[in-house]
């Protein structure tokens, strides 16, 4: 394999017959190069849908409560259910290891003023592990943290909006803004892939308004993200498992839908991972159809190429060729030519494909691209199918006989 | 060198008939012989040559090359004593157009396992030998008739073989490469060569020193030629 005098013979080979050369390159480079469009544009729809979701974490679970709709132990229909900071604490003590990150929530409208400009936005008071929730990244300043916390501080992280409408142009940062009578001093901005709305919030410490406003030990919601570890259907009997302790604690009947209510983002990531495995799947026969042809193609040339070289491998043999070197030189140049001109395909699609970029997002398609794992697969697939093609050729060029190949015709 | 008894072959003509090529051969050739074997077309020599020069298997009889018996041979054996033992040159010369001169002398030395430096270094010699070392960078169409011819005859002594198998070497050419080809083929006879060559034309045969001569597949006579008893071999 590593013999650097076969190699010559075949460097020289194929630089003596460019002709040949391209044209059996040719097929295999197409097919690849299709291959890797297919699997570009694949990965584009898959990366639409990611973005569909990316407004929130993926890992989310969000619990909210309601009004009883079924009456249980001895309790009536109609009442509400509020959740409280024990509940915080009652969630952590049974699911630290199911879950990342866990952060109550209140969230009321308030009036934000700022010099002359005045506007209405949702105020939301969490905890710091919120921003993950949210997927939300910090542009500028920091989000919030324990010490605001734990201080009861007047701050708040403002979404990127927010500060376009307030202060224009200006950075918000370290500014004084009023809501709803109270001084915030901003500490941050940050921006929210999922969309205008959920860069219109403001953020400030969860215990600072709980205390500021009615100073009860009541929470509007939960955030959730669930431990990375756990697989969909894991994550799935968490929530199940969440709901039925949460009720049981409430004293709710296990069959009342409306007074817990749990949002687990796991089931859309299940039919959106079924619908993504399905497209690979189609994705991936269609590139195998078309390799076939290369490999077919490839195969069709090198049988010509032994016919056309007969004399030469007839003298070749007649010097003293084994065989099995015979098989070899073939071999190894139905290789090279596939694994080359697959290269080729591969590096004309990946171009096409950075090209392309993200103008054809109105396609549902953004983003197309191919990994390096599948870039790296395609290589052993490459070597794979210069085998295969160069195979029943080279064998039929060891089959021949020197006194057939020689004789003058 | 080349022991040949009771040799016959034959080759199928459709489902039922054989063709009997050659009908009992009986051959001796020793070492630093130069012997000629002639024949109209159809007299069985080309089949002869290709059973010695180990390209074709012999149906019945007895074969020695260098006193080791040839008989059921696999293709990569015969690969092996054809590099080892003999060397060949053809009518049509059959160099490989893509490679040069040079290129072309060194390949039996490749099929050796000889290193790439001493390969090109044998050659070198072998293309002086035959006066072409001036045309070692150059393609075989860039080379005249007898220029290919001689580049052959360096292809066939590079390995050092024991026998030079020449089929037809100068039907080919016109009669002054003829000669020219002769006189190499001599010159490397007389250097202890055993050199066996098939032709059809009396003139290329007179310059050997044996003359056999086929016929339907037998040999009908089996003479020293003129030059022949002037040589050690005959005395």
């Amino acid at each position: 394999m590593f013999d650097i005098d076969r190699w010559g013979e075949i460097f020289e080979s194929i630089k003596n017959n460019k002709l040949r050369t391209v044209l059996s390159g040719f097929t295999i480079a197409f097919a690849i190069l299709l291959f890797t469009l297919l699997f570009g544009i694949g990965n584009g729809l898959k990366n639409t849908f990611e973005k569909e979701f990316a407004g929130d974490s993926m890992l989310s679970i969000y619990i909210r409560s309601g009004q009883t709709t079924i009456p249980y132990k001895g309790l009536q229909s109609g009442r509400k259910v509020q959740l409280k900071n024990d509940d915080y604490r009652f969630l952590l003590d049974e699911f630290d290891d199911k879950m990342q990150s866990i952060s109550p929530r209140i969230q009321k409208s308030v009036k934000a003023v700022y010099k002359g400009e005045q506007n209405v936005y949702q105020l939301r008071a969490v905890y710091p592990s919120y921003l993950t929730l949210e997927s939300a990244k910090v542009e500028s300043g920091r989000f919030l943290n324990m010490f605001d916390l734990k201080g009861r501080s007047k701050v708040i992280a403002i979404g990127r909006l927010v500060e376009k409408d307030l202060f224009g142009q200006l950075s918000a940062l370290g500014k004084e803004i009023n809501l709803g009578g109270i001084s915030y001093k901003v500490i941050g901005t940050f921006s929210d892939p999922g969309g205008d709305n959920d860069e219109r919030y403001i953020y400030a410490p969860f215990t600072t308004i709980q205390r500021l406003y009615g100073n009860t030990d009541e929470v509007g919601a939960f955030g959730i993200t669930y431990n990375p570890k756990l697989s969909v259907d894991e994550a799935l009997a968490f929530s199940d498992v969440m709901e039925k302790k949460l009720k049981e604690k409430h004293s709710i009947s296990p069959k009342d839908q409306s007074a817990i209510r749990i949002d687990n983002y796991a089931e859309g990531n299940k039919q959106v991972s079924m619908m993504m495995l399905v497209l690979n799947i189609i994705i991936f026969f269609i590139g195998i159809g078309t390799l076939i042809a290369g490999i077919i193609g490839i195969s069709n040339i090198m049988v010509y190429i032994v016919k056309e070289r007969t004399k030469e491998l007839g003298i070749r043999k007649a010097l003293g060729a084994t065989p099995k070197s015979i098989i070899a030189m073939i071999l190894m140049e139905s290789i090279f030519i596939t694994a080359l001109s697959g290269y080729v395909g591969l590096l004309i699609g990946s171009t096409i494909l950075k090209l392309l970029g993200d103008s054809l997002e109105k396609y549902f398609i953004l983003n197309p691209s191919v990994n390096s794992g599948v870039v790296i697969g395609a290589t052993i697939m490459l070597i794979i199918a210069g085998t295969i093609a160069g195979y029943l050729p080279a064998k039929k060029a060891a089959k021949i006989k020197p006194i057939v190949a020689l004789r003058d015709d | 060198m080349i022991k040949i008894e009771k040799l016959h072959k034959s080759y199928p003509i459709g489902k039922k008939d054989f063709l009997h090529v050659l009908k009992g051969i009986d051959l001796h050739i020793k070492e630093g012989e130069f012997v000629s074997i002639m024949g109209s077309s159809g007299s069985g020599k080309s089949t002869l040559l290709n059973i010695v020069g180990l390209l074709d298997e012999h149906d019945e009889g007895s074969y020695y090359l260098n006193k080791q018996k040839i008989e059921r041979l696999d293709e990569k054996k015969a690969a092996i004593l054809r590099n080892k033992f003999l060397g060949f040159v053809f009518q049509s010369f059959n160099l490989i157009s893509y490679k040069t001169a040079l290129e072309n002398v060194a390949l039996p030395l490749y099929y050796k396992g000889v290193s790439r430096k001493e390969r090109q270094e044998t050659a070198l010699k072998y293309l002086d030998k035959v006066g072409l070392k001036d045309w070692a960078k150059h393609l075989p169409n860039e080379l005249s008739g007898g220029q290919k011819q001689r580049v052959a005859i360096a292809r066939a002594l590079v390995a050092n073989p024991k026998v030079v198998l020449a089929d037809e070497p100068t039907g080919a050419l016109d009669s002054t490469t003829t000669d020219s080809v002769m006189e190499l083929l001599t010159a490397i006879n007389d250097e202890g060569m055993t050199v066996f060559v098939i032709t059809h034309e009396q003139e290329v045969a007179d310059q050997t020193d044996r003359i056999v001569t086929l016929k339907d597949g037998i040999i009908i006579s089996d003479e020293i030629t003129e030059k022949g008893k002037k040589t050690r071999h005959y005395v």
